[in-house]
């Protein structure tokens, strides 16, 4: 029954995650990537690590996407050929192909090495406690405070950083 | 074994069923006439223009890029706000963990808080704002005389009302 | 016993769908009824005695209604929006606690769909989905009303989504859980969290109202700007799951609201009334008709959270985006951080020292 489910999500995942390379239509893949983040979700959820679960919903979902799709919608430049009989796609043409390829296939690599090389303390150990958010709490006060702090100050310069190229690059 | 979680997941599988329940019922009972004319897109009656790949305000932009900061400052905020009056802690730490834990969120939402600060300063969160155009007409009736009736009747209404 | 409580769940979970159905149904009547008071008219009254069966009325014309997609829509994110809206508003419900305990036969059953941990953050989480099913509607009607209101939604659901989370965590604080249930048992009595958490209700109302696209902030669908806003497209029952998405929200945000701050199935002397009917009635008996009558106090609180809803949308005018945004960032998000500093001290400091003074 889990295995299914687990299959299932990871079907999902997978699936609409290949589909986001295959279209072309940038407004598809968006929406493919809300679904693989969902299937990723349930993967979360799976492994019992409910927080994580939800904050995969919360930020990537509920914010990331958002802020993808605005950046879609908000970037593209209109086509002189766009009239009332066509509809409303944003075609992209897959250009640098083989550095796309290098890259994605070098941190492909890497992320398979580091999987690989992790040594999984609780792997093959039930899951014990019920629900996450407790130890999370007293860990983040406690021995991971400065990571903690430091991504505080990450959040500020990036905040920053960010809002000041969208408008002050722009005319308007 | 049923965990809360499979529940929940029979809980969207219901909802799910229900939706496709309801989608086929209206399938098989509505009429599907549909005419060129029918199929246009909406435009208030006239001929659309375009179709709808509109370029749209940068300030939307800003506001989901302050809305992810914002919600990775909260979900740094559940797990805390959760231990945070935890009474064995503050037994063992002779009450300094709460007053610790205060101090450094307030640090760390400090910090995000001058980052709204600051795109409230540089104006990021102001829209525009609409300017009222009021109608300058040339009249031959002087504006006086209108507010000169209006007090006259001024007491009149008041006391009909 | 692994069947038995799987079919309890099930019952519970069709209960549940039945219930927000029917209540969001009853609430277009409603809706109709309260607007004609206000405006001093009769509102329906030809569909059965009283109009009640004009929500049937208004669901068969849906059924029966011609549906048309627009040649230039993408055909299944276009079918996709209003069914992802109906979800998402259909989920919420799931771990909200409409009452205590129920005893049969030596099973104690919560009356909730689930006793999750997480459980408010859930809700949260089920929120934020709520944008895509406006979004992905929106943009697939390819219409420049239905874009815009998409848009325009997208905003506002981000938007009051920070300020509904940070009035969230100070009640968290107190309560030192993230399950609806214990946040809602430890309200027992009339010791509810509106008399602790004033501020952090109103932040929190706002942010449903918006959260809700209701009037005061129903700019996604503004008529006068923007036709229909993201439904302007939609026909037959796919617009049926936008409106209807609408009030199951509502009565939602409503039921989450009177969970939070008014203390969900408790009331005042309740343990009078408990020990009474169990005086009365046996340990059983007594204890289902205690939880039932604390379900109906449930009830009243949302459906009046509902009225209230209803109230807002027919006594105030709809704001500008531009004071919408203001009210959304300058205004909400800096109360509800000072509300947290609040709440925080006065854990610390206000509530030990009250105890202390008290012993």
């Amino acid at each position: 029954m889990e295995l299914a489910v687990f299959y299932f999500f990871a079907f999902l995942a997978l699936g609409s995650a290949v589909f986001i390379l295959l279209t072309k239509n940038l407004m598809y893949a968006a929406f493919a990537l809300f679904l693989s983040l969902v299937g990723v979700a349930g993967l979360f959820v799976l492994s019992g690590a409910d927080f994580l679960a939800i904050t995969q919903l919360m930020v990537y979902v509920g914010g990331i996407l958002v802020l993808i799709i605005f950046g879609i919608m908000l970037t593209r430049t209109p086509d002189k050929t766009d009239d009332s009989q066509s509809a409303n796609r944003i075609l992209l043409n897959s250009r640098r192909r083989f550095w796309g390829l290098t890259l994605s296939i070098s941190l492909f690599l890497v992320l398979i090495a580091t999987i690989t090389q992790a040594t999984f303390r609780l792997s093959g150990m039930p899951i014990k406690s019920r629900s996450t958010i407790k130890t999370l709490g007293v860990e983040l006060m406690t021995s991971h405070l400065l990571p903690f702090e430091i991504a505080g100050i990450l959040l500020l310069v990036a905040l920053i950083g960010a809002a000041y190229l969208a408008l002050n690059r722009s005319p308007s | 074994m049923l965990t809360d979680f499979g529940i929940l997941l029979l809980f969207i599988l219901a909802g799910l069923g229900l939706l496709g329940l309801i989608l086929g019922i209206g399938r098989l009972l509505r009429p599907d006439r549909p005419n060129p004319e029918k199929n246009a897109t909406y435009e208030s009656g006239e001929e659309p223009v375009g179709n709808a790949n509109v370029q749209f305000n940068v300030r939307f932009y800003v506001v989901a890029l302050l809305f992810v900061l914002f919600e990775i400052e909260l979900i740094f905020l559940f797990p805390w706000a959760v231990v945070f009056g935890n009474e064995d802690l503050i037994q063992q730490t002779d009450g300094r963990w709460g007053w610790f834990a205060l101090a450094e969120m307030t640090v760390f939402v400090g910090m995000l808080i001058l980052g709204l600060a600051y795109a409230w300063v540089k104006g990021y969160l102001d829209w525009v704002r609409p300017k009222p155009a009021i109608p300058a007409t040339e009249s031959p009736v002087p504006a006086a005389l209108y507010e000169a009736i209006n007090k006259k009747y001024e007491s009149k209404t008041v006391n009909k009302t | 016993m692994e069947l038995t409580a799987f079919i309890i769940k099930a019952i519970i979970i069709l209960v549940i769908f039945g219930l927000t159905l029917l209540i969001a149904m009853y609430s277009t009547y409603g809706e109709r009824k309260v607007a004609g008071f206000i405006q001093d008219r009769l509102g329906p009254d030809r569909a059965g005695p009283w109009g009640l069966l004009q929500p049937l009325a208004d669901a068969g014309k849906m059924f029966f209604k011609e549906d048309f997609i627009p040649a230039q829509a993408n055909k299944w994110l276009f079918i996709a929006g209003p069914c992802l809206a109906m979800l998402t508003a259909l989920m919420a419900s799931a771990v909200i606690p409409f009452g205590s305990t129920l005893r049969y036969d030596g099973i104690e059953v919560a009356v909730q769909g689930v006793e999750a941990n997480i459980g408010i953050l859930y809700i949260f989480g089920v929120v934020s989905l709520g944008v895509y099913g406006i979004m992905v509607g929106g943009w697939a009607s390819n219409n420049k009303f239905s874009l815009l209101g998409a848009i325009r939604a997208a905003s506002q659901n981000i938007s009051y989504e920070v300020a509904m989370g940070l009035s969230i965590v100070a009640i968290l604080m107190m309560s030192e859980s993230l399950s609806v249930g214990s946040i809602v048992a430890q309200q027992h009595g009339g010791n509810w969290n509106i008399w602790y958490q004033p501020l952090g209700f109103i932040i929190f109302l706002t942010c449903a109202f918006a959260e809700c696209n209701r009037t005061p902030f129903d700019l996604p669908e503004c008529e006068t700007e923007l036709v229909g806003g993201y439904h302007t497209e939609y026909s037959s029952m796919k617009l049926g799951f936008y409106l209807f998405a609408e009030y199951i929200n509502m009565f939602i945000s409503s039921a989450v609201v009177s969970a939070l701050y008014f203390g969900g199935y408790n009331y005042p002397g309740m343990d009078w009334v408990y020990t009474q009917l169990t005086a009365a009635f046996g340990d059983i008996a007594g204890h289902n008709v205690a939880t039932l009558l604390g379900t109906a106090v449930f009830f009243g609180k949302a459906l009046f959270g509902v009225f209230f809803f209803m109230w807002v949308r027919w006594t105030l005018p709809r704001f500008r985006y531009d004071q919408l945004m203001n009210l959304g960032w300058k205004g909400l998000i800096p109360l509800a951080i000072l509300n947290i500093l609040i709440t925080g001290i006065g854990v610390l400091f206000i509530q030990p020292s009250l105890t202390a003074f008290l012993k």
